[in-house]
């Protein structure tokens, strides 16, 4: 990746909100570098300061330090006028999806470029070529009322397309839509991504989100950024807390930790979830309990991962280890009291 | 019961007379109320363009005016009125009154309409590139219009019981009948026609506002 160009660059971004009484602060010198083709994914826990963050990337907040850097140029040192030209080539989807309830879907649509001051027939042309793209063409003189939420997210996508734009901004843009759902509109942002080279910026507060279409993820807590890497090598190697507890996921929920030691192995593909327990089992003689274990898709790989007591008898912790090492899957600890 | 030909046409005037004092004077209200409600939301703290200073003037002379019982306003502001009209009786000069009691009250209705625009709309725009203006007649404008023409209906209601306090002052209309043939003479039946019209009117409006609402309101299925 290092041939690809930056697109958005943060650096030492903040922003602190003069509250009712107090201030407060959402981001704390954020630096990060986005480049150009990618889609990145941030993550965080409500109130981390994600929407805040987005919302600094097109200058939405401006920020209280800091700059961003778009395609080369300082949003910083853009007049008003320049800015809103710039927003232009970003576009922004929302998990409200925030369409104009008194307008059509075509109109919708056909909105930013209205905006832009392109000609009527020739925007609504272009709306109806992207009403195509999202497959929805039988939609186009419906309302927003008349859709389900995730053909309205598909309608904003296409608004968010409209005008050509290079950065698609995407604020929790599946947090409203059950699973099914989530899954085709992730797989629509992917597709546009390839095939239209957008690069895309995912807010999200779900892991699975970020597993599934994301090549590089931030981990924001507490306004800062916790870590950032190719979404793969945060998997199998979380450096942070708040990185291992958005890892673990499911099985946060599943295991009840009561302050034992686990440790939780990662290993490549599908096929090696049952090789592992078996070859485990005969390796150490005694049955190893497992407490948790899934497999899931990080790009177009499987990784299998699995979190297991920890033998309390010293001996029996020793057999794990080696064989774990003798069969190089990567292993680290979670204690209970981290969570 | 049978009037005569005479109180028909008196009866038919008057109510002409008072859809016009009605109509002329919401036009020329909104004229002035739409803008200042614009304005109201425009530059409040957490509009598109917080103006604190502009918003807090206009509040305030909007709050003033809205408080003053139209009756006394009619009173206080004749001298206005005969600047403006050049008469301080009949149908025009009523308009004058009621443009200024209407006025503030169109900002007040126009403003609650607009901040009922989501706000994720307005941000969608401005992500967009929206500027101010754009926001303004682009989204929160049309956005708003159901609510405003039910809006529209309550004001022109409200003017039309304002109409009726104008008979007291030479005003004209079904308001003056009333208050000529009522008040001064007790020739109750005339009153009382001259109020079921005023009735009758009310619920024309009123039902044609919420109809007219609901026909452009794309947000019911
Ligand atoms: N306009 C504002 N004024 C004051 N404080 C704000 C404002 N906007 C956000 N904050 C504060 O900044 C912090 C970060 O908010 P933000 O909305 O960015 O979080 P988030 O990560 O998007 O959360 P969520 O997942 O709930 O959407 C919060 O503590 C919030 O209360
Ligand atoms: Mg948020």
């Amino acid at each position: 990746m290092s041939e690809r160009n930056t697109i958005i660059e943060l650096s030492h971004l903040g922003k602190e909100f003069q509250g009712k009484d107090a201030k407060v602060r959402a981001l704390r010198d954020i630096n990060l570098k986005i480049e150009a083709g990618e889609i990145f994914g941030i993550i965080g826990l409500s109130g981390a300061g994600k929407s805040t963050l987005v919302r600094c990337i097109n200058f939405l907040e401006t920020p209280t330090e800091g700059d961003v850097i778009f395609d080369g140029r300082s949003l910083k040192s853009l007049t008003e006028k320049e800015l809103r030209e710039a927003r232009r080539s970003m576009g922004m989807i929302f998990q409200q999806f925030n369409l104009l309830a008194q307008r059509n879907v075509l109109k919708n649509i056909s909105f930013p470029l209205e905006i832009a001051g392109v000609p009527k027939k020739q925007a609504l042309e272009r709306a109806k070529e992207l009403l195509e793209i999202v497959g929805l063409s039988d939609k186009a003189r419906s309302y927003p009322s008349q859709l389900s939420g995730g053909q309205k997210q598909r309608v904003a996508i296409a608004r968010a397309l409209a005008g050509n734009p290079k950065v698609l901004l995407c604020d929790e843009a599946t947090s409203a839509l059950d699973p099914n759902t989530t899954n085709s509109i992730l797989q629509l942002l992917k597709e546009i991504n390839q095939k239209y080279g957008i690069t895309i910026i995912i807010i999200t507060h779900e892991m699975k989100v970020v597993e599934a279409v994301c090549d590089r993820v931030a981990i924001i807590d507490q306004s800062q950024i916790a870590e950032c890497g190719p979404v793969s090598e945060v998997f199998h190697n979380p450096k942070s807390q708040i990185g291992r507890h958005f890892i673990l996921g499911d099985a946060l929920k599943e295991i009840s930790f009561d302050n034992q030691l686990f440790y939780r192995i990662i290993f490549d593909g599908l096929e090696a979830t049952e090789p592992v327990i078996a070859k485990m089992a005969l390796a150490c003689k005694f049955p190893v309990n497992i407490a948790y274990a899934s497999t899931k898709r990080i790009g177009d790989k499987a990784v299998g991962q699995m979190v297991i007591q920890v033998p309390e008898r010293d001996e029996d912790r020793q057999k794990v280890v080696r064989f774990l090492e003798t069969e190089r899957i990567p292993y680290e600890e979670v204690e209970g009291n981290e969570f | 019961m049978s009037f005569d030909a005479q109180t028909v046409q008196m009866l038919a005037v008057g109510t002409l007379e008072t859809l016009y004092m009605i109509f002329a004077s919401a036009v020329m209200a909104y004229v002035i109320g739409l803008p200042l409600g614009v304005i109201l939301v425009v530059t409040d703290k957490d509009g598109i363009r917080p103006m604190p200073v502009v918003n807090q003037i206009l509040g305030f002379i909007i709050n003033i005016l809205r408080s003053i019982p139209f009756i006394i306003l009619l009173i206080m502001i004749l001298p206005i009125t005969r600047a403006i009209a050049g008469t301080t009786i009949g149908v025009n000069a009523t308009v004058v009154p009621l443009v200024a009691s209407a006025a503030p009250y169109i900002a007040r209705m126009i403003e609650s309409a607009l901040k009922e625009v989501d706000a994720g709309v307005i941000e969608a725009a401005k992500s967009m590139g929206a500027s101010t203006w754009q926001i303004i007649y682009k989204v929160l404008l049309p956005e708003s219009v159901p609510v405003n023409l039910m809006g529209a209906a309550i004001t022109v209601t409200t003017i039309l019981g304002y109409t009726a306090m104008t008979g007291f002052t030479g005003g004209g209309g079904l308001g003056g009948i009333a208050v000529n043939y009522g008040y001064y003479r007790y020739e109750t039946v005339i009153m009382l026609v001259s109020v079921v019209l005023l009735i009758v009117i009310v619920q024309i409006i009123q039902a044609a506002g919420v109809k007219l609402s609901r026909k452009c309101d794309k947000r019911i299925r």
